[in-house]
């Protein structure tokens, strides 16, 4: 399971910010969101791979969920372009940009509680006519469709075990569920990005393992990833590429391997003067 | 106190008009709070709307002689066109409410539906509008009830049916209950299909949080205004069918027949399909019992006939809460639903 796969593609690509990729998904350009007089987001450029896994990190309150945001249309840019496939996906609704065929996962994870298993499954489809409201009243219009879509969702629930949970309330399953649950219910419309917003913060270790597993596959499956992630270990052991990102601004790129000895990187995980002494200035 | 009158008043309540009426405007509320978690709070608003639209058109029709555009109408066709005012009223009402309020999160929705409510209330009982709506005094019964009075296909006297006897067309008569429970029971299969169609499902994703609803690419703003209009428009019909055996009287809508539905939806149990009609039956019968039990039991000393009232009322305020509390899936709601609270 390391990170080999694609790597080629990054082959040629220079470690600098802002680095031009082959075949970029995705390409933000001069993206900047203020909250009153704090800058969250300045991102000059940047552009991601396709069917690559591109970890997004950085320090606490670097605007890593607030680009993320700004990306997937929940909230609003002041100033920028990005574009997705090259087509311009600025001021669009989330649900324009999820059916475009971006779609994201939350840090708090949203399961739909009381709503049973198959049943979020099922409302992650797209192309279900039945979800308007004159067809609902005419089931003919909508059941073969609604087969097909109970036949991938069991699918997708097998492969991540969660098959015999499906007529359990979503609410009933413990934290590491719920995030498959919510990572399996993005899939159900074959988005051709999936961006997860720290899809490992409250997994048990146990489960963290089988997330791993199912990230790296749907690169196999040709899916490019974006997320966003504290933990290293896992940024380490499944991206190919990572974007670092401290007080709005995007600060280094580079393989998983060598961007963490960046010195920018340091200093903006542990501050610029972490290896002066200060013991001096005390006297 | 007389037990068999009781047993036989209670008996009435439970399939009186007024608690189709009443079921019909939980079922409308159940569109909204059971299947969308739209916080209304202003649903006699709805209803009252309702009311207007259809009194109003038939009263003018009826000022013409019967004529609309020129149009000789039959009575058949004057109830058609009456209802489908109703109908626009409320799709009206519904669109301006949820407009500038479903972007917003949910408590705004309640703020702006119990103020809007009282606004058309007041605006309804307003002294310069008389000509239109009768002021504070309504709308009387004889002016709008004839051309649906006119159509029952029973005979025009008292008609006994077991230990009950209501009249054959007019007013609280058997002609009404038969429609309006028709028109209960129309509104409940609705709900059942849509809340078992994907557009139902994408609604209780929405009540359970919208966000994630959002990025699974759904236009949230456009189903929760449907679900408002389409509820607004059911509680306007069962403002109609109230107003069929009672009168337009804006007072009768204020704010307490807003929560008198919340408390049989929740107590019936909100998202299910029967939950609004068990809840209404079981309202209105045991409010009557209790007034007519109070009456009978509690000497006038303790408590003055003109208490009486107030005092059942409080009785409907504290067992709202208790249900909220101790059984807040309702008689019919599945617990193991609402146990998980994890928002």
């Amino acid at each position: 399971m390391t990170a080999n796969a694609s790597s080629d593609a990054f082959a040629d690509v220079p470690e600098i910010p802002g680095a031009p990729k082959k075949d970029p998904v995705i390409v933000a350009h001069g993206v900047k969101r203020v909250f009153g007089g704090l800058t969250a987001v300045d991102v000059e450029h940047l552009e991601v791979q396709r069917h690559a896994i591109t970890a997004l990190i950085g320090p606490n309150g670097a605007g890593k969920s607030t680009f993320f945001n700004l990306l997937t249309g929940f909230d609003r840019a002041n100033q920028g372009q990005w574009s997705f496939n090259g087509v311009s996906l600025q001021s669009h609704s989330p649900a324009r940009v999820a059916r475009a065929g971006m779609v994201r996962t939350f840090q708090l994870t949203k399961a739909l509680s009381r709503m049973r298993v198959m049943d979020n499954m099922m409302l992650g489809a797209t192309g279900q006519r039945g979800e308007n409201f004159f067809a609902a009243l005419v089931p003919p219009l909508w059941r073969s469709r609604e087969e097909e879509i109970i036949e991938k969702a069991e699918e997708l629930l097998k492969r991540f075990k969660l098959y015999e949970k499906r007529n359990d309330f979503a609410g009933e399953l413990s934290g590491g569920q719920r995030k498959l649950l919510e990572m399996a219910r993005a899939l159900m419309s074959d988005p051709e990005i999936v961006m997860l917003d720290e899809p490992m913060a409250g997994v048990n270790p146990a489960l963290t393992e089988s997330l791993l597993e199912h990230i790296v596959q749907l690169r196999e499956d040709g899916v490019t990833i974006l997320f966003v992630e504290h933990d290293m270990h896992m940024v380490r052991r499944i991206s190919d590429w990572v974007v670092v990102m401290a007080e709005g601004r995007i600060i280094a790129e580079g393989p998983p391997e060598t961007v963490m000895q960046n010195p920018a990187v340091q200093d903006a995980y542990l501050g610029a003067h972490h290896d002066t002494d200060l013991s001096e200035d005390l006297l | 106190m007389d037990f068999s009158d009781l047993l036989i008043d209670a008996g009435r309540e439970m399939f009186a008009p007024t608690t189709a009426a009443f079921a019909l405007a939980a079922i409308g509320l159940n569109f909204h709070f059971g299947m969308t978690g739209l916080l209304n709070m202003g649903h006699a608003g709805f209803m009252l709307l309702g009311m207007y639209g259809y009194a109003i058109t038939i009263r003018e029709i009826d000022a013409n002689d019967g004529m609309f555009l020129g149009i000789e109408m039959a009575a058949g066709a004057q109830i058609a066109l009456g209802v489908l005012v109703a109908i626009l009223v409320a799709i009206a009402f519904g669109l301006l409410l949820g407009w500038p309020t479903l972007k917003l999160r949910g408590d705004y929705l309640a703020i702006v539906t119990i103020a809007a409510a009282e606004m058309v209330r007041f605006v309804g009982r307003s002294q310069s509008l008389k000509s239109l709506t009768g002021a504070s005094t309504g709308i009387r019964g004889k002016d709008y009830k004839r051309p649906f009075e006119s159509l029952s296909p029973f005979p025009d006297r008292q008609i006994e049916l077991g230990p009950f006897t209501l009249h054959g067309s007019q007013s609280t008569s058997w002609w009404l209950v038969l429609v309006a429970w028709s028109a209960v029971f129309l509104a409940a299969l609705l709900f059942w299909r849509l809340a078992r169609s994907p557009w139902g499902r994408v609604l209780k994703g929405i009540r359970e949080d919208e966000d994630a609803v959002r990025s699974l690419g759904k236009n949230v703003y456009a189903y929760k205004m449907q679900a408002l209009v389409l509820g607004g428009v059911i509680g306007a019909l069962g403002g109609v069918l109230w107003s069929f055996g009672n009168s337009v009287a804006p007072d009768s809508m204020g704010r307490p027949t807003t929560f008198w539905i919340w408390t049989l939806l929740l107590l019936g149990g909100a998202a299910t399909v029967f939950g609004p009609i068990l809840g209404s039956i079981l309202f209105w019968t045991s409010l009557l019992v209790v007034r007519a039990l109070a009456n009978g039991l509690i000497p006038d000393t303790v408590l003055h006939p003109t208490e009486l009232e107030p005092f059942s009322l409080v009785l409907v305020g504290v067992t709202l809460m208790l249900l909220v509390i101790f059984r807040p899936q309702g008689i019919l709601g599945d617990r193991r639903e609402l146990a998980i609270n994890d928002r």
